[in-house]
């Protein structure tokens, strides 16, 4: 129970404090998502400060992506198995408020000019970056089940349910749930 | 480029209250298993209209320019366009709170669960549909690329570069953004310009 809500090493100024700060660095850092900064994490507080295990912060991960929500919620999955709430806090905050300040930002400035020929020239220009990096993210994704027949085949089958019918994503989620559970995903 | 958001086009409409967007980026969080864009695509573009999908892809190229989770600038600047820093904190909270909660429930389940192999399986096959999903949600705003300034066949090729650039040679991100979207952008200005 104690662990549950204080994790492994209970509350710690100085660890929160670290938490905090190397989180805020890397949302800043984050160019492309929050997932993108994981393997510094990783090298943080697993190789850094050997607060997780490898294997605790690859769940960490694992949970947050098969969870409802943004998936740098993995962050608070971190923080939580680190230093419970306190760690939640600490990582979350870390990693938003950087971030978000300069998004609102931003994005203000960006709606003000919105109409010059540079803001044009952005948008356009990054328009077809962002949709190479989401092809690439979809492509790194399948990277741990590129041995399986059954996991490789649920890749089209979920592109073609999406962009064929209207059903929604998570019972595409649910399908995959059930054929990996019956080990068809091995 | 597309219109202001909100703009009265194509039967677009508006949210009326931070507590309305508060509920539907609630609910799209909700639905969000793997990643919460896809679905951010069909509630915003589809089914509430609040953007078109050449505003959406607007609002996320910033969004993945901008350092920070995706979604989460995505939700403060659709938020802060529409109702102020009122409507970004709606959108934020609306987006965060429940799958928190739901999240750390599950991290302390998993805790206990995780080493079974139905549990491992399962988590196998949904991290193949989430790739499916974010790859669909690319093949569904590829359309948009029609209309760029830049014509859609180089628009396609830089596309194209990304995907081998960050997907097969795993080039750092950060040289991919500035060497390739600077060569887009610039791309970009001097097409705009004839």
């Amino acid at each position: 129970m104690n662990e549950l809500f204080f994790g492994a090493h209970g509350v710690d100024a100085g660890v929160l404090s670290s938490l905090f700060l190397h989180f805020g660095m890397l949302s800043l850092l984050a160019i492309g998502g929050a997932i993108t900064t994981a393997p510094d994490m990783q090298r943080y507080v697993v190789g850094e400060h050997g607060w997780l295990s490898d294997a605790q912060f690859t769940s960490s991960v694992a949970i947050a992506q098969a969870a409802p929500g943004p998936n740098v919620l993995f962050v608070a999955v971190v923080g939580w198995n680190i230093a419970g709430l306190a760690g939640v806090a600490a990582t979350l905050a870390g990693s938003l408020l950087p971030s978000a300040t300069l998004a609102m930002a931003a994005a203000r400035y960006g709606d003000r000019y919105r109409d010059a020929r540079g803001m044009r020239a952005f948008s356009a220009g990054m328009a077809p970056l962002t949709l190479g990096l989401l092809l690439a993210t979809g492509w790194i994704l399948t990277e741990p089940v590129r041995d399986s027949l059954g996991a490789m085949l649920l890749v089209p089958f979920t592109v073609l349910m999406l962009v064929k019918t209207r059903i929604s994503p998570i019972w595409l989620v649910a399908v995959g749930a059930l054929v990996g559970a019956f080990g068809l995903a091995e | 480029m597309s219109e202001p958001l909100g703009s009265p086009v194509g039967g677009l409409r508006r949210p009326r209250s931070a507590t309305e967007v508060f509920l539907v980026f609630n609910r799209l969080a909700l639905q969000g298993f793997g990643g919460v864009l896809a679905v951010t695509q069909r509630e915003l573009v589809e089914r509430q209209r609040w953007l078109t999908p050449a505003q959406f892809l607007e609002v996320l190229s910033l969004g993945q320019v901008l350092p920070g989770p995706n979604i989460v600038n995505m939700a403060l600047m659709i938020g802060d366009r529409f109702l102020g820093w009122r409507g970004a904190v709606a959108a934020l909270t609306g987006l965060m709170s429940a799958p928190l909660l739901i999240v750390l429930v599950l991290a302390a389940i998993y805790r206990e669960t995780m080493s079974q192999p139905m549990v491992a399986g399962a988590l196998r096959g949904m991290g193949a549909v989430a790739a499916g999903l974010v790859i669909a949600t690319a093949l569904k705003l590829a359309g948009t690329l029609r209309t760029n300034p830049m014509g859609w066949k180089l628009a396609a090729m830089f596309a194209l570069l990304t995907l081998v650039a960050i997907g097969v040679l795993r080039w750092p991100m950060l040289g991919v953004v500035l060497g390739l979207g600077g060569t887009a952008v610039a791309t970009a200005w001097v097409r705009m310009g004839r």
